[in-house]
């Protein structure tokens, strides 16, 4: 439904529509989505319809449906969809978003990858990341590793493509009950791009994109053997386990724990720095975090900088106190 | 001729810090180190590699930007490419003119593979591998972290937020990478001099049909808002109350 007209009138006196993409791994809602949905609900007198595209979505479209502020659930079924090929979903979002005033979807990896192929098939630019709206047509987002701050006007467009930095909202609350419909899909062409495999962390702990609480180490664990205190006060914490470039890199960590401006962007309750340095890079992931904790032997490491409570001092030693205090408050 | 396209962007280096102007109308620019984006330099040592492999016959290194961007397409020579284009633009095209740009560039090179960095440092945008896709219909593997050539196709492992996902793409394809594809090599003296004997042709955005639409105007450029600087604390038992005090533990 198209009851908007950009750039052409002067003003905004019709309702803005916002068209989300969801994410999804065709069983869950990712919490992503429920961030996006906050993002568009900061547009003026936004009308919110999530968009689910997949193989067996009727689960994570009910979920979609719960989220506060959004009028309409669109489900777009096809066994071409059971993986989010961005080659293959993009000819179908682009189909489905016609008519939209705005279309967002997560700054996730699914998210960076399918939205600008989408938005160039819809010949529009896209905006990367936002962390904030000004206007239905003016946007912040981060720039530089998120050492500048850029605001920025689109103009004489059809549709405003953007990725939502989910560092940046909440998540909207799931007290709410839209509608489902299910929305027309033409048949994918698409056959160049073929899913060989997937190897996704299996873990008990909790997912590092949305956990309250993450402990992260550093390069100073010095291997991956040792890289176990981090997971044992993590487990004391009922944290998730996060870790930096440096110690990705040396092999102590696998890259999909990695925090900071190539990894994951985060915004914890409590950040736990052990042995990291606090690179500008890594700053970047973590500037969100309600309350950073450093410990560190270096006492000029720049992520004392930004920290809220910083200890000098050998992780070695220092941290397998703190496991063990928590350790045994839980048992008093 | 087997070829690959490499995008090689011109930003402010990795190691500048950067200030926002007084005016807030743009990041200080003048008299800082400005180099090849770190990721471009992956995608260019990656190309080598398949070229050395036998892979690819030819290494074709793309910039967009203005004429002193010469100077990056040169290091971009000395690492090995083979010839350079150079298509002049004064002010920064926004993702989807430059892919644009790459368009017209496949059509008149026909590439089997166009490598770019995932995202350029300075604005961060990650979008003109995933348009230049779109435009051209063909493939795209994005963040990639390891790149085979498998017969007609190629493998790529990605590095998504769940993990490792590996596609499968047929050729011509745009693959963007990530941090851990490789560790580009260090250019060598007599390479330098080798490389001011290589074509690098120089452009302009008419003669190759391409009217940049600009539709993303910058408004205002802020500093970040800084986080105050905490508390030392002595000892775990000092953190602990600390973190009790805020209901965090």
């Amino acid at each position: 439904m198209n009851c908007w007209l950009p750039c052409s009138r002067g003003g905004w006196s019709e309702m803005n529509s916002v068209f989300i993409i969801a994410e999804h791994d065709g069983a869950k809602l990712n919490p992503a989505t429920a961030k996006c949905v906050s993002c568009a609900a900061q547009i003026p007198d936004s009308s919110i319809t999530i968009g689910v595209f997949g193989a067996g979505i009727s689960a994570v479209a009910a979920e979609a449906a719960k989220l506060h502020g959004v009028a309409r659930v669109q489900t777009f079924e096809s066994p071409a969809f059971a993986q989010p090929l961005a080659a293959v979903l993009s000819p179908a979002v682009a189909a489905a978003a016609k008519g939209f005033s705005h279309l967002f979807a997560p700054s996730t990896t699914f998210g960076k990858d399918l939205l600008p192929r989408v938005a160039a098939l819809l010949d529009v630019p896209a905006i990367s990341d936002i962390m904030a709206v000004e206007s239905p047509t003016r946007f912040r987002r981060p720039i530089y590793a998120g050492n500048a701050i850029l605001t920025v006007e689109i103009e004489d467009v059809t549709i405003i493509a953007g990725t939502v930095r989910t560092a940046s909202f909440d998540a909207a609350a799931s007290d709410g009950a839209a509608t489902v419909e299910v929305g027309q899909v033409a048949q994918s062409t698409v056959s160049h791009t073929r899913l060989v495999e997937v190897a996704a962390a299996r873990s008990d702990r909790p997912d590092l994109q949305t956990a309250r609480r993450v402990v992260s180490g550093g390069r100073a664990l010095g291997s991956a053997e040792k890289f176990r205190l981090i997971y044992d006060l993590a487990d004391a914490l009922g944290a998730a386990v996060g870790a930096s470039r440096a110690a990705v890199d040396a092999g102590y960590a696998p890259n999909d724990l990695q925090v900071g401006q190539t990894g994951k962007i985060i915004a914890p309750e409590l950040y736990v720095a052990l042995g990291i340095s606090g690179a500008i890079q890594h700053m970047t992931g973590i500037k969100d975090a309600r309350t950073i904790v450093a410990i560190n032997k270096d006492a000029d490491a720049p992520i004392f900088e930004s920290a809220d409570f910083a200890l000098v001092g050998d992780i070695f030693e220092l941290v397998p106190q703190l496991t063990a205090a928590l350790q045994s408050r839980a048992r008093t | 001729m087997k070829r690959i396209l490499v995008g090689i962007k011109r930003v402010v280096d990795y190691n500048v810090r950067i200030r926002v102007k007084p005016d807030h109308s743009g990041v200080v620019t003048d008299g800082v180190k400005l180099s090849i984006n770190p990721f471009d330099e992956i995608a260019l040592e990656e190309a080598l590699r398949l070229k050395e492999k036998g892979a690819a016959d030819e290494v074709v290194a793309v910039s967009i930007g203005p004429a002193d961007a010469q100077t990056q397409l040169r290091t971009a020579l000395a690492m090995g490419a083979d010839r350079a284009v150079l298509v002049t633009s004064d002010a920064a095209l926004e993702p989807l003119d430059a892919a644009r740009v790459f368009r017209k560039l496949v059509e008149r090179e026909q590439p089997f593979l166009v490598l770019l960095g995932k995202q350029a440092i300075d604005d961060d945008n990650n979008q003109t591998g995933q348009m230049l896709a779109a435009l051209w219909d063909r493939p795209q593997a994005t963040f990639a972290s390891k790149v085979e050539l498998n017969g007609a196709a190629l493998r790529v492992t990605r590095e998504v937020d769940a993990g490792l996902e590996t596609l499968e793409v047929d050729l011509p394809a745009v693959v963007t990478v990530d941090l851990r594809l490789n560790e580009p090599r260090y250019v060598k003296l007599p390479d330098i001099i080798k490389a001011k004997k290589k074509p690098l042709e120089v452009l302009d955005l008419a003669s190759l049909g391409v009217q940049p639409k600009q539709r993303l105007r910058a408004v205002h450029f802020a500093a970040p808002a800084v986080r105050e600087k905490g508390v030392r604390v002595k000892d775990v038992n000092e953190l602990l109350a600390a973190l009790q005090s805020r209901g965090l533990v």
